[in-house]
C-alpha cells in the first residue's frame, strides 16, 4: 500500500463529493476510479470489503466509505481528510443556495432541468457498473447468486420490515458466522479422523 | 427546549439510525424534520429536488439546508444563525457514524486474517452486491427516467451508453456525468 499525502486524499474525496449526484451508491464508481484504478491505494477486493464495512454502519454511506478508505491509507488523520473532502463540497453548495437562492429559482431553471434530465439516467449507470464488478469479486456461484438477487428484490419491494437493508446486512453477518462455525467443526472432524 | 439542541438531537438520530444510504434514509429524515414542524412536506420535497440537482450525499444536503432554515428562525441573527444551524446539524449527522465506522474499520483491519472475520465477509459480500442492485432498481423510476416516451427512450440510451463507457473504458465517471449533462441540454 502506498502512503500518500493528506492533501491528495482530501482532494480525491473532494472530487468525489463534488461530482456525486443521487447519493452514496453513485459514488462507488467514482471512488473506485480514484482509489483503485488511479492511485492504486487499495486492491479491488479489499475495496469491496471496505464497502461492506461502510454499508454495515449507520449514517451517510458516502462519508462512511471515505472514513474506511482514509483510515486504511493514513489512519485517523487520513480518515478525517477523506471525510471532510466528501462533505465540504455539498455543504458549501447547499449553504450558498440556502443563503442566496430560493428552492423555486433552482427548480424552475430550464437549463439546469435539461442537464439533470440527462444526468439522472447516467447516475443509474454509475450504480450498475460497480454492481457487475462487485458481483465478480464476490465470486458468486450458481447457488450464491440468488443471495444478491433476493436481497435486491426484497429491498425493492418496499414491504414493511423485510425491505429494510439492515435486515440483510445482519443476515449476511450471521450467515458468514454460521459458515465459520460449520466449516471449523468439519475441519476438526476430518483432523480427528486423520489422527485416528 | 432550545431549538438548536432539538436540531442536534434530530440529526444525531438520523445519523445513528439511518442505514442503507441515501434514499433509504429519506423517510427517517422526513419523519424527524417534518414531524418537528420545522418545514412542511412541500418544502421537504423541494429539498429532495435540490439535493438531486446538487452534488453530495442527500443526508448532508438535508442537514445543511434544514439546519440553515431552522437556525434562521431560531437565532435572531439572520444568516449567521442560519450558518450556525447548518454547521451544527451537519456535524450531528456525521460525527457519531464517523466514530463508529472508524473504530469498526480499524478493529476489522487488525483481525482481517482471523477465520471468523474472513467468513463474515464471505457472507457480507453477496449481500453487498444485492444492496447495490437494490439501489439501482430503486432509482429506475419516472423521477429519473422521465414520463413521456421521448424522455424514456432518451434516458435509456443515456443510461446504456454511460454504463458501457464506465464499464469498458478508462474514461473517468465524472466526465461521463458532465457529458450526460451536456447531452441533456441538446436533447431537451
Amino acid at each position: 500500500m502506498i502512503k500518500d499525502s493528506f492533501y491528495k486524499i482530501f482532494w480525491s474525496f473532494f472530487k468525489v463529493g463534488a461530482f456525486t449526484f443521487g447519493g452514496g451508491w453513485a459514488m462507488i464508481s467514482i471512488i473506485e476510479k480514484e482509489v483503485v484504478h488511479k492511485h492504486h491505494w487499495v486492491e479491488r477486493d479489499e475495496f469491496l470489503d471496505l464497502l461492506a464495512i461502510a454499508q454495515a454502519m449507520p449514517g451517510i454511506l458516502a462519508v462512511n466509505i471515505a472514513v474506511v478508505v482514509g483510515d486504511r491509507l493514513r489512519g485517523v488523520k487520513g480518515s478525517l481528510c477523506a471525510a471532510l473532502g466528501s462533505i465540504i463540497p455539498s455543504f458549501l453548495m447547499i449553504l450558498a443556495i440556502a443563503i442566496f437562492l430560493t428552492p423555486e429559482t433552482i427548480k424552475n431553471n430550464e437549463t439546469l432541468n435539461a442537464m439533470f434530465k440527462g444526468i439522472r439516467p447516467a447516475v443509474v449507470a454509475l450504480i450498475l457498473a460497480p454492481l457487475v464488478t462487485s458481483a465478480k469479486v464476490a465470486k458468486l456461484n450458481r447457488i450464491t447468486i440468488f443471495i444478491p438477487i433476493v436481497t435486491a428484490l426484497l429491498i425493492y419491494s418496499g414491504l414493511p420490515y423485510i425491505s429494510n437493508p439492515i435486515v440483510f446486512i445482519i443476515l449476511g453477518i450471521v450467515g458468514g458466522y454460521l459458515y465459520y462455525v460449520i466449516s471449523s467443526h468439519q475441519n476438526n472432524k476430518t483432523r480427528k479422523e486423520d489422527n485416528e | 427546549m432550545n431549538t438548536y439542541i432539538k436540531l442536534i438531537l434530530a440529526y444525531l438520530k438520523i445519523g445513528l439510525f439511518g442505514f442503507g444510504g441515501g434514499y433509504a434514509m429519506l423517510s427517517l429524515i422526513q419523519r424527524e424534520v417534518v414531524g418537528a414542524g420545522w418545514i412542511t412536506n412541500t418544502m421537504f420535497t423541494d429539498i429532495v429536488a435540490i439535493s438531486q440537482m446538487t452534488p453530495g450525499p442527500i443526508g448532508i444536503n438535508s442537514a445543511t439546508y434544514i439546519g440553515y432554515v431552522v437556525g434562521c428562525d431560531a437565532g435572531g441573527m439572520g444568516w449567521l444563525s442560519g450558518i450556525l444551524g447548518s454547521v451544527l446539524a451537519t456535524m450531528a449527522v456525521v460525527i457519531p457514524p464517523y466514530i463508529l465506522t472508524l473504530y469498526t474499520g480499524q478493529y476489522i483491519n487488525r483481525h482481517k486474517n482471523s477465520p471468523i472475520i474472513k467468513s463474515i465477509f464471505k457472507g457480507l459480500r453477496p449481500v453487498c452486491v444485492g444492496l447495490i442492485g437494490s439501489a439501482a432498481l430503486l432509482l429506475m423510476n419516472h423521477d429519473n427516467f422521465g414520463n413521456t416516451n421521448y424522455e424514456l427512450t432518451a434516458s435509456i440510451i443515456i443510461c446504456a451508453i454511460s454504463f458501457l463507457i464506465v464499464r469498458f473504458t478508462k474514461i473517468h465517471p465524472i466526465l461521463v456525468i458532465l457529458l450526460a449533462g451536456i447531452a441533456g441540454l441538446f436533447i431537451y
